[in-house]
């Protein structure tokens, strides 16, 4: 057992991200990102819709390839390493989805189990009890002979965290873990997330809109506006700050009216070839 | 004018950079399925079989149906002729030569795209819209390996079965023109079917069929694959995967006919 | 990760050293399902004072050997158990299930 331990990682940051940059086509989504995230630490990306926040998180799991720019995860370079290397990070990270991304064709405990069956040379039976455990951690006891479509969106949110959880990853990645739920169970995923930080030490990385929410988990948290981070730090130091971005987007102000007109008539006309164009990206992507 | 040559050529460079994509893709299937397995990869036996269920067996009625009238229709109109030359007992082995060269690995080629490959599209274009796809690659599962590789297997294991199934069917189908309109006995059709087949004409069509197998996974999977987002995208992968595949099994076909006819010793 | 094992009279003690995880939980469940399964050991003990980390598939191992104790009549009593496995089982809410004591004397002495 070389240094894998939980304690020996605790040198450096778990994520290192330097001047990041991501393009479709010709469009840069991000603009030079940069931050860090230490081990056992939660941090919340916060961005309105469009700002590049699920982007980001995209590129941070290698679903999308960085055009410039650096990702350090567990102190390797994702862009230089092989993909034998890279599918061995991915095995020690988990990715909760939106949308739950479930397999629809297996039921709910064919799911978790999948990541087990398919990485490790466990039992049945070991794989079974791992499964039932991690349905009982996020409140689905029971359920692991359902059929995904069988469940509501938010049993379905919670088996999609169940299967990341399965592999005991050292980073959780979180897309909207409670856009579209109802409170209540939107707090039982937050109160989840707490607990598994304190007893795994796990880094979990957190893309979210709702600011009740982000407050209550974070450690640190990190503002995106137009592909750039607008604001870095603490939860109090989010609360305090007096960028007009942060404040904007913490007391919900809308959108300020465009006051140049020059600039409301270039907005208007110049942009229409460009937005042709990224349709056709969207499409061969 | 120069436009013109210019679509030409684009058109022309879009196809071969579509075969070469179907091909890389069918390379990486057999990869997993064939040699994966010795490098300590876990077989994908167990997914084929239950997508073998699906392309093959279930579609075994259906099949049957089909390749019966076909041969009842194919008897009928070869008597049409054959009866002018008061040839009425070659219609046993016309019906079993055509069926086995040519109609029974078609058809079923046909009846596969219907069923399977719109749904092999419309499955693994689903998967891409729902981020399920994605969700394989964060878990270090090859979405090839996992989602393909089974269906490549089972394709072409069950597309030679189904088509010597439908080349059966086709030759009962005849016989009961045989047998009512052309004093045929049964067991005599049958007999003077079997005597008409060279095992050459059997598997020059079971050739075809595993060739029709391979291209129906790969377009459909192919298309399933770039899907892009939104549901609507879903049928337009749907609709493209069968046209396409029609159109390419129909390409298949007569790059290998062809080469039948030309490298046969007959 | 290392297993040795020492007997005295009805008791089988297993001294285990590193971490239990994917990768070796599998043989510490072959070994404590052969002491209750094949060796009916009436008192099997895991030492896992040298055991810092232990992740699902070792809970999952554990669980299944206490199972198959309860089968034969025979106990799984654990001591030693650092501050993180003590998490993990608390999480699992296996915590009360298992017989737990700080130290081989208490282990022993139970």
């Amino acid at each position: 057992m070389p240094e894998s331990t939980k304690e020996s990682a605790q040198a450096g940051p778990v994520i290192s991200v330097r001047d990041l940059r991501v393009q479709y086509g010709e469009l840069e989504i991000l603009h030079g990102i940069n931050f860090d995230v230490e081990l056992a630490q939660t941090l919340v990306i916060l961005g309105g819709s469009g700002s590049g926040k699920s982007t980001l998180l995209r590129t941070l799991v290698g679903l999308e390839k960085p055009s410039a720019g650096q990702i350090w995860m567990k102190g390797q370079n994702l862009a230089s390493i092989s993909r034998a290397e890279m599918d061995e990070i991915r095995k020690k990270i988990g990715m909760s989805f939106q949308g739950g991304a479930l397999f629809g064709s297996m039921t709910v405990g064919e799911n978790v189990a999948l990541p087990l069956r398919e990485h490790t040379n466990l039992e049945d039976s070991t794989i079974e009890i791992i499964v039932r455990l991690k349905l009982d951690q996020v409140g689905l006891a029971g359920f692991e002979y359902y059929m995904p479509s069988e469940l509501s969106g938010g049993m379905k949110k919670r088996a999609a965290v169940a299967r990341a959880l399965a592999m005991d990853p050292e980073i959780l990645f979180f897309d909207e873990p409670s856009a579209g739920l109802d409170p209540i169970i939107a707090a039982g995923i937050d109160h989840l997330i707490l607990q598994l930080k304190k007893a795994f030490h796990m880094t979990v990385i957190v893309v979210t809109h709702e600011l009740a929410s982000a407050f209550l988990i974070a450690d640190r948290m990190v503002l995106i506006d137009k592909g750039q981070i607008v604001a870095f730090g603490t939860t109090e130091e989010m609360r305090s700050s007096t960028h007009p971005r942060v404040r904007q987007f913490l007391d919900r102000v809308p959108e300020p009216e465009v006051s140049q007109e020059l600039d409301y008539l270039q907005m208007l006309t110049e942009n229409t070839r460009k937005a042709g164009r990224m349709a056709g990206w969207r499409r061969g992507a | 004018m120069m436009e013109f040559v210019a679509q030409v050529g684009d058109t022309v460079t879009n196809c071969l950079a579509y075969v070469g994509a179907l091909a890389s893709l069918v390379t990486r299937a057999s990869y997993y399925a064939f040699v994966g397995p010795f490098q300590g990869k876990h077989p994908r036996w167990q997914g084929a079989v239950s997508q073998a269920m699906d392309v093959g067996v279930r579609a075994l009625p259906i099949l049957s149906l089909i390749t019966f009238f076909i041969g009842l229709i194919l008897a009928l109109q070869s008597a049409y002729e054959l009866r002018k030359l008061g040839a009425l007992t070659y219609v046993a082995s016309a019906v079993a030569v055509s069926m086995s060269r040519e109609l029974g690995p078609l058809i079923t080629a046909i009846l596969v795209i219907g069923r399977s490959g719109s749904a092999l599209a419309a499955e693994i274009g689903t998967m891409r819209v729902t981020e399920e796809i994605d969700a394989l690659e964060t878990m270090a599962i090859e979405p090839v390996d996992f989602l393909v590789t089974p269906k490549f297997l089972a394709m072409i294991l069950m597309m030679p079965c189904l088509t010597m199934w439908a080349n059966s069917m086709g030759i009962l189908g005849g016989s009961l023109f045989g047998v009512a309109q052309a004093d045929f006995t049964w067991v005599r059709y049958i007999r003077s079917s079997l005597d008409a087949l060279y095992l050459r004409d059997i598997s020059t069509g079971l050739i075809k069929s595993v060739m029709f197998g391979i291209t129906i996974t790969a377009v459909g999977c192919h298309e399933g694959f770039s899907t892009g987002g939104g549901a609507e995208e879903i049928g337009r992968s749907t609709t493209q995967a069968v046209v396409i595949s029609i159109f390419m099994v129909i390409a298949v076909d007569l790059v290998f006919t062809a080469l039948f006819f030309f490298v046969g010793d007959r | 990760m290392q297993i040795s094992t020492r007997r005295f009279d009805k008791t089988a003690i297993l001294d285990i050293s590193g971490d239990i995880d994917l990768a070796h939980s599998t043989e510490v469940r072959r070994m404590v399902l052969s002491e209750f399964r094949e060796k009916r050991t009436p008192r099997v003990i895991l030492n896992l004072n040298d055991v810092n980390y232990i992740d699902s598939s070792a809970v999952a191992s554990l669980v299944e050997g206490l199972k198959a104790s309860r089968d034969v009549g025979s106990r799984l009593i654990l001591f030693g158990l650092s501050p993180i496995a003590h998490e993990v089982l608390q999480l699992s809410r296996l915590l009360k299930m298992f017989e737990i004591y700080d130290t081989e004397e208490l282990a022993l002495q139970a």
